[in-house]
């Protein structure tokens, strides 16, 4: 037995420091909404596996984040989709990536999990094999929304990948002298921020761990790029100790296996939880890679890491704690 | 101190009853391929350079279960990955799902060199190799008649089968006079390499699965999974894909020397020990100091190495 549950979501690490108050609060709300659901799955006592996925589908369907709906575009103008689950007491996993029609990747990817006798399908395999699972899908259109295609068409024109996020005016003047702030859109200059991945983890009352990750990638990235949301040990990973999920800069966080290492710290080195994920994202980091951890672990505690500038995220856990927050 | 280099040409459940004819040309191929990463490694060539160009020679042999010599998915298809890490800078790059570049480890490569991602799949991947001017070949060209025969029998057998895995033939002898090898399988294949300066590489290139999903992704690709390198040490895995995946077997063996203060030889011991379950995994192992350690918790391992103070093995089977 567990010392209760607890829980954690996060919308992307690396939040513009001039992110419009209207849009902070859709997010907040979103979170809230999203932390909301997982604990009335916890108090009806859903195991740990099903309560990350639900709230990742959740996350995916709101069009806010980057996931699922409000996917980041591919260099094609097309949404290629990555997702990965994994349930810490047997380290049972699933993953897709390139996924195109399915409405909910997290979905596929728990059933690449319990349904397939391999842990990750990938592209037209992928979709494939959604057919066969008779999940939900959709138009790839559907998951284009309007501002993703202006961002998109933006970044190709500065000819860059560009994270999906965009500025006030007023940041032209906080810095002037950055290339970055010289792209603009609807009269708002956009900058090179976060992805706005989401993740879940979850310990339930049984002190099982379980996590998710799910995101479109990078606006504007190759067709066939793949990041480290779908990766068992970079983007996510649990184990009978921690649930993990990492966001932020895709590349650095492969480089540093961020999330198995968080439960390695533990397990090797004997840190605590906060210990754990505040030691990978000062230590395990290369130079310059910005990146944001939640994991929660067997005992209960949440704990939550980051780097870059903000991170959006949300906690709660049984004793009633409950908070969401973006910055610091 | 100084260089070392190990190899190997998959894990599995390699029968001790292996016919010479089966036998012979993957210890030549393990042997020239060793000698070529030797006389790289002498000619003061990169461990970076000297992995890739190891695992090109084993791609471009149809012995193993990598480029040419690539198992078949369900749909009869070839789709090929390949991961390449190197230690002292932790570049990496990773391809997926190729049907028609010759030498998957030197687009993973370029991926690491010539774009701003780590890892690229499937379509994109091929367009990038058309991009990039990497040879490519018809997908039929890595198609051979043992593994077309491999394939019929796994889909009579309605089973993935997993490198060497021998069962179905175990339990029907007719059956295993179809087998044209006799091991049913041939392995991925990987190399690590260490220079006198401690610098670390690693690379591994597979076909994947007998009559796997189309899609299906093993650990080969994934950085820490089948694949890994830093400042301590570099490791390339072998076996069950799904079991490696899960162990973040590469990984592990670099975080306990790098989190307990462990060798590398317990290191690798202990993840091959404990992380993963028994005929499962294999993997070689260099460390900056110019260790190697080979080893496996499955029957057999195809697997070669040789340090600078003049150790040399060749070895398949338990010694």
């Amino acid at each position: 037995m567990g010392r209760g549950w607890a829980i954690a979501v996060h919308g992307g690490a690396g939040v513009d420091p001039n992110v419009p108050l209207h849009r902070q609060e859709e997010a907040k709300l979103l979170l809230a909404r999203c932390l909301n659901l997982g604990v009335s799955a916890l108090r009806s006592s859903l195991p740990a596996i099903d309560v990350v996925e639900l709230v990742v589908r959740e996350l995916e369907s709101d069009p806010l984040f980057n996931s699922g709906r409000g996917s980041a575009l591919t260099e094609k103008g097309t949404v290629e989709m990555e997702a990965s689950i994994m349930d810490g007491p047997r380290r049972k996993c699933g993953a897709v990536s390139g996924v195109t029609t399915v409405k909910n990747p997290v979905s596929l990817a728990r059933l690449v999990m319990e349904k397939s006798p391999h842990s990750y399908l990938a592209f037209a395999g992928a979709e494939e094999f959604a057919r066969q699972q008779s999940v939900e899908m959709v138009d790839n259109e559907y998951f284009i929304t309007e501002e993703n295609k202006g961002m998109l068409k933006l970044a190709q024109e500065a000819n860059t990948i560009i994270f999906d996020y965009r500025t006030p005016i007023t940041a032209l003047e906080t810095c002037g002298t950055s290339v970055d702030n010289s792209l603009m859109m609807n009269g708002l200059p956009i900058s090179v921020y976060a992805p706005e991945t989401v993740g879940c983890v979850v310990v339930d009352s049984e002190g099982r761990c379980a996590a998710a990750t799910s995101t479109g990638g990078l606006m504007n990235k190759m067709s066939g790029r793949i990041g480290d949301s779908p990766l068992i040990g970079s983007g996510t990973y649990a184990c009978n100790l921690c649930g993990v999920s990492c966001t932020g800069e895709g590349e650095a966080i492969i480089r540093g296996t961020l999330a198995r290492d968080v439960a390695a710290v533990m397990e090797y080195k004997g840190l605590g939880l906060q210990e754990a994920v505040d030691f990978v994202v000062k230590e395990r980091l290369d130079e310059g890679g910005k990146a944001g951890i939640i994991a929660v672990s067997r005992d209960g505690d949440v704990a939550c890491g980051f780097n870059s500038n903000g991170m959006f995220r949300g906690f709660a856990s049984e004793n009633g704690f409950m908070e969401v927050a973006i910055w610091n | 101190m100084g260089w070392a280099i190990a190899l190997h040409g998959g894990a599995g459940d390699i029968p001790l009853s292996l016919p010479p004819e089966r036998r012979l040309p993957r210890e030549a191929c393990l042997r020239h391929c060793l000698q070529v990463g030797v006389h790289a490694l002498k000619s003061k060539k990169s461990p970076l350079d000297v992995v890739e160009l190891v695992v090109q020679e084993l791609e471009n042999n149809p012995n193993f279960n990598a480029g040419r010599g690539s198992v078949l998915t369900t749909n009869g298809t070839v789709e090929m990955e390949a991961c390449i890490v190197d230690g002292k800078t932790m570049r990496c790059g990773a391809v997926s799902g190729l049907k028609t570049v010759v030498n998957p480890i030197y687009l993973a490569r370029l991926v690491m060199e010539k774009t701003p991602h780590i890892y690229l799949g499937f379509e994109g991947a091929e367009a990038f190799a058309r991009e990039q001017g990497v040879e490519t070949v018809d997908a039929s060209h890595f198609i051979t008649p043992e593994n077309v025969e491999r394939l019929k029998q796994a889909r009579e057998a309605n089973r993935v089968q997993i490198d060497y895995n021998a069962q179905p033939v175990q339990k029907d002898m007719k059956r295993e006079e179809l087998i044209p090898d006799g091991d049913s399988q041939i392995g991925t294949v990987g190399c690590v390499a260490v220079d006198n300066e401690g610098n670390l590489a690693a690379a591994t290139s597979t076909g994947g699965l007998v009559n796997k999903m189309v899609g299906r992704i093993g650990d080969t690709p994934i950085i820490g999974a089948g694949t890994y390198a830093n400042s301590l040490c570099a490791v390339s895995a072998t076996g069950k894909g799904e079991a490696i995946i899960r162990g973040t077997v590469a990984r592990d063996v670099a975080a306990l020397m790098e989190f307990k203060g462990m060798s590398l030889e317990q290191a690798a011991a202990l993840v091959v020990g404990d992380r993963v379950p028994k005929g499962n995994v294999g993997l070689i192992a260099v460390s900056a100091t110019g260790e190697v350690t080979m080893p496996f918790n499955t029957t057999g391992m195809f697997r070669a190495c040789a340090t600078e103070d003049g150790h040399s093995e060749i070895a398949i089977w338990d010694s």
